[in-house]
């Protein structure tokens, strides 16, 4: 008995230090933030200067670039991620299945450097064409104003969609594996198209799409080096798709070894601060509706879900 | 009859929909697999692997000082994750349903959502900042605490997974409950275990943003982890953003030598899988 406990203890601590760690992490960005949160406040939030020299500091631009790359990845990524995970789990046939699986993986193995070297020397060049020859009608627009540069907000959303996919389609994938066959056998049954039954699948499905997409979004939000490359690291709030803008992430991979005095590398860490409780927030809020979604199924049916979003 | 060939055709529109979404998908890795490979078979010799780089406006040199650099700093993230994550997952399949476990695979979950260059922020006040000096040691720190949750969660996945007659086997033959998980349990899922660990080293390989300002960067070959050191993935993006042709050949040459260990490891770990759930039968 005594040897029993002692096994549990031991190995325990090392569980007691996993989750310490969490807690260290965001301990140590309170920390060495704290100068910039007593400095500004809010402020620091809801003003747009970013002039180091100055020691004037408002995140605006960061949050605004960040959210923006964001949404517009997944209002890209989202139809397709979820076709792959419907044609993958419902129409293709059972020899394309691993092929298919494997090749999504990989969209997810490349390494975001590459993404990103890809991104400044092939799609950059294509980004800035296809700006040069968008019609002056459409120019005139403040979504497209601005002149054809290339880099910019519409180059780092395509990246962090073709990036964001693979994670969003696997856990969509697993959770329309979690819908009971007979689901879409009743469908077929009453004499439903394959698009109806597989409407229904999804409609049953729904709360754990929706967490398939939360969990692409907090990809999306963390992504730091593809988007440095590309978006042009330009504090500014604009809403064109073709103006150079700055995420969150990017400036601090950007300026962290640059800032020299305390407070400019204190409010670097506050923007890091404020990326870690997000993604903390959106990930949790994604594992709690893949989990409902689950539990609601069948009882063996959550462990698959939450590999699939461990992965 | 005019409304079911409606149907009929609403359906066949969504299914070739769906087709096309997977094509559409393919066409980026297709895209980013040709260039990575064309051009970085053109710039990849023998000296990438043996020579130093050299000053700019020289041509050739190669990355031996990188290479080496990320060997240190996978090497130290895995010496730190490997343990702390095979054990705690260890934990989390023993114990399942204590409050414990449940709060351990939290934990995971949440650590593996955060942001890398959020886990770089954190490397840097807890490694750098105490000694002013960026450091081989504060990189591999970052990389490992990326890998742990990793290497936990599949720990505990395929540990799950080992048949209850196993270690009811081994307990009922007298053996302690160390015993049972250290000779019977964990070697059962050796296999899967030692697929998550590439995986996650594949992953962490490839990661820059935490090494940005831990591990820095280094021009010269060093292996002393109190000193910056170079990594592959540093050194690509220094090159990327440079104005220079041959540093953007040099970079060409370090994605490819990047994508072909992922691809490697992927493969291999899909092999090892396969034959593992074949086994199972």
């Amino acid at each position: 008995m005594r040897s029993e406990l002692l096994f549990r203890v031991a190995i325990g601590a090392c569980a007691v230090l996993l989750v310490a760690l969490v807690a260290a992490i965001g301990l140590e960005l309170v920390r060495e933030s704290s100068l910039s949160i007593q400095t500004f406040g809010l402020r620091f939030w809801l003003t747009k200067t970013w002039d180091p020299v100055a020691g004037e500091f408002g995140a605006l631009p960061f949050i605004w670039g960040t959210l923006y790359s964001s949404v517009l990845a997944l209002l890209i990524s989202t139809p397709i991620a979820l076709g792959i995970a419907i044609f993958i789990s419902e129409l293709c046939p059972a020899w394309l299945r691993t092929p298919l699986v494997f090749l999504t993986e990989l969209l997810a193995a490349i390494p975001s450097i590459v993404y990103g070297l890809w991104a400044i020397f092939v799609l950059v060049p294509a980004v800035r064409q296809l700006e040069a020859s968008t019609p002056a009608v459409l120019r005139a627009l403040p979504l497209f104003s601005g002149p054809p540069l290339g880099v910019g907000m519409l180059a780092a959303a395509l990246v962090l969609a073709v990036m964001v996919i693979p994670f969003t389609s696997a856990v969509a994938r697993e959770v329309l594996k979690t819908v009971p066959v007979v689901q879409r056998e009743a469908a077929y049954a009453l004499g439903a198209t394959r698009f109806e039954a597989i409407r229904s699948a999804i409609f049953f499905a729904r709360t754990g799409i929706v967490g398939a997409i939360m969990l692409g979004f907090g990809r999306a939000l963390g992504e730091t080096m593809a988007v440095t490359m590309v978006i042009g690291n330009n504090p500014q709030i604009s809403a064109s798709l073709f103006a150079p803008q700055y995420t969150m992430a990017a400036v601090i991979a950007n300026e962290f070894t640059e800032a020299t005095d305390e407070l400019y590398l204190n409010a670097l860490v506050e923007i890091g601060l404020v990326l870690f409780i997000i993604t903390l927030i959106v990930n949790a809020g994604s594992r709690v509706l893949i989990w409902a979604m689950s539990r609601s199924v069948a009882p063996a049916a959550p462990r698959q879900a939450a590999a699939a979003t461990a992965a | 009859m005019t409304r079911d060939a409606g149907r009929r055709f609403v359906s066949a529109v969504f299914v070739i929909a769906c087709g096309l979404a997977v094509l559409l998908a393919l066409v980026p890795l297709a895209f980013v697999l040709f260039f990575v490979v064309s051009q970085g078979v053109q710039a990849l010799n023998i000296g990438f692997f043996t020579q130093m780089p050299r000053p700019v406006g020289e041509t050739g040199g190669g990355m031996l000082n990188a290479l080496v650099g990320t060997l240190v700093l996978t090497g130290l993230a895995a010496a730190m994750a490997i343990p702390i994550g095979v054990i705690s997952g260890v934990y989390m399949s023993e114990y399942k349903g204590t409050r414990l476990a449940t709060a351990t695979r939290f934990a995971a979950d949440t650590l593996n959502g955060v942001p890398s260059i959020v886990i770089g922020i954190f490397a840097y006040a807890v490694a750098v900042l105490p000694f002013r000096q960026f450091s081989a040691m504060a990189g591999g720190l970052a990389l490992g605490v990326m890998m742990i949750p990793i290497i936990a969660r599949t720990t505990e996945e395929l540990l799950l997974l080992v048949p209850g007659a196993l270690r009811e086997g081994a307990l009922a033959l007298g053996a302690t409950r160390a015993r049972a998980v250290f000779t019977v349990i964990l070697p059962a899922a050796l296999p899967g275990i030692i697929t998550g660990v590439v995986l996650a080293l594949a992953r962490v390989a490839g990661e820059t943003a935490p090494l940005l300002f831990t591990a820095f960067n280094n021009r010269f070959l060093s292996t002393d982890l109190r000193q910056p050191i170079a990594s592959m993935t540093v050194q690509i993006f220094t090159y990327a953003i440079s104005p220079y042709e041959d540093w953007h050949r040099q970079a060409w040459a370090g994605a490819l030598v990047l994508v072909t260990f992922v691809l490697v490891c992927s493969l291999v770990t899909r092999v090892v899988t396969a034959r593992v759930q074949r086994l199972r039968g």
